[in-house]
């Protein structure tokens, strides 16, 4: 990653540019926690190719938490850069929905959670690419060419388990049990999801559901599992209000950094 | 990183501030500029030249007399786009181009179909089947897994084994005739 030029004081932003620094948070925060922790499976997956095709889509995510966490610091205008912003900021400043830092269990609630992500991020992506934000719109139209091979290998996968052996598909049941609840806060739309769709800089959480939904009834009908009763839910990682595994997952990201400061490769 | 512009603009040493340049002067600078991108290998392809991979959108001349390279990643995370926009960099320099900018172009997004028809030669030549073209629509992408012909013998049968090979942007294969594993260059 590139040098962390020193903080500036800059002015205050004005309101516009202070809801899009922290939407474009949201979705780099989202790419990078979840990225962090499919990096845990490194050296430990089930199989070689699970170990190569897991570190894969981490890269990806990486990548994609690299360009929009670039972009945020951009628009804060104070100098941070992706190293700054990835690495220094307080548990409360992250703004990820809180599915994405749930612990990795055993491969198949990995899996679990990775198709949740993956058809949300497609949806999601793929009417992002239609955004007023040009900028958003490139790193969409970038981002879900690469988000449609992540699920192909993720809903593979669920497919397999969920449709294979009495152990497997209980397990995967029961993953899917655990994590659904979280999936309310993809699209508990809240004022500054409104503002972004008022502005046409993202799609209205409503429309991503409803395709997502349709997308992963359909994955769990080939996996013969069945979809959880929604349940009302109120998590707020996209308003910094994590769960306590966030923590966790802060002290070993940023380790190096806070230990070296400035340290680069 | 920028999706057009940012990051990647990193002036070189700038030359004493030039009058418009004749347009022999133009032509020699973007030929210079080309050659020496032609001579950038891909770092985990060798056989593959980035020219020939399609990762070079554009040179063109600013009217500051910069000239401008426009450059695509082929995989957001892939940490070979480092290195090729260093190598990029460094060939430019090193041919004596002059005042130049590297530029980072998301949009359009970079599709294998632009892989050159010398660059699915050569990536066939190295043992790596060429990407399906056009790139699979995105449905296929997700549900089709279509037959990938074994690059030594030709035979149809072939088994995918890893959906991510040593690279992104390859998937590991298998052939039932022959048994030899061989890498796919995945549409995209």
């Amino acid at each position: 990653m590139s040098a962390i030029p020193p903080t500036v004081r800059g002015q205050q932003l004005n309101a516009d540019a202070q809801a899009l620094f922290r939407y474009v948070l949201r979705l780099g925060d989202l790419s990078l926690v979840l990225g962090q922790r499919l990096g845990e499976w490194v050296g430990h997956s089930p199989a070689l190719e699970e170990d190569l095709g897991l570190a894969n889509v981490a890269l990806d995510l990486i990548g994609q938490a690299r360009l929009l966490l670039t972009y945020a610091g951009e628009i804060e205008g104070r100098g941070r850069g992706e190293d700054e912003i990835a690495f220094l900021r307080e548990h409360g400043e992250y703004l990820n929905a809180i599915l994405v830092e749930q612990p990795n269990g055993d491969f198949g609630q990995t899996i679990v959670r990775q198709v949740l992500i993956d058809a949300f991020q497609l949806e999601l992506y793929q009417r992002m690419t239609a955004s007023t934000d040009e900028r958003l719109a490139a790193i969409a139209a970038k981002s879900v060419k690469e988000v449609l091979y992540h699920l192909r290998y993720s809903s593979g996968w669920l497919v397999r388990l969920g449709d294979g052996t009495e152990e497997s598909r209980a397990r995967v049941q029961s993953a899917l049990d655990t994590l659904w609840p979280y999936t309310v806060e993809l699209f508990a739309e809240d004022e500054l999801d409104r503002a972004m769709a008022d502005r046409g800089v993202a799609p209205r959480l409503s429309d991503v559901q409803a395709a997502w939904l349709g997308r992963i009834d359909e994955i769990l009908a080939e996996a013969t599992l069945q979809r959880p009763k929604d349940r009302p839910n109120s998590w707020h990682g996209k308003r910094g209000q994590h769960s306590e595994h966030l923590g966790y997952i802060l002290a070993e990201m940023q380790h190096l950094q806070r230990t070296y400061p400035g340290a680069r490769w | 990183m920028n999706s057009v512009r940012g990051e990647f603009r990193k002036p070189a040493p700038a030359p004493a501030p030039a009058p418009a340049p004749a347009p022999a002067d133009a032509d020699r600078r973007l030929a210079l500029a080309w050659r020496a991108l032609a001579a950038v290998e891909d770092p985990e392809i060798p056989a593959l030249g980035i020219v020939d991979l399609g990762l070079i959108r554009f040179v063109t001349l600013e009217s500051d007399g910069t000239l401008e390279v426009g450059l695509s990643p082929t995989y957001v995370g892939c940490p070979a786009t480092e290195v090729i926009r260093r190598s990029v960099e460094d060939a430019l320099r090193n041919a004596g181009v002059g005042a130049f900018v590297v530029t980072q172009v998301l949009s359009p997004a970079w599709t294998s179909d632009w892989i050159t028809a010398d660059g699915r030669r050569k990536l066939e030549s190295y043992g790596i089947v060429p990407p399906e073209r056009p790139a699979a629509s995105m449905r296929d992408i997700l549900r089709t897994a279509r037959p990938v012909g074994c690059p030594r013998c030709h035979s149809t049968d072939t088994e995918c084994i890893s959906e991510f090979g040593s690279t992104p942007c390859k998937a590991l294969h298998r052939c039932r005739a022959c048994l030899e594993p061989f890498e796919y260059f995945k549409c995209i």
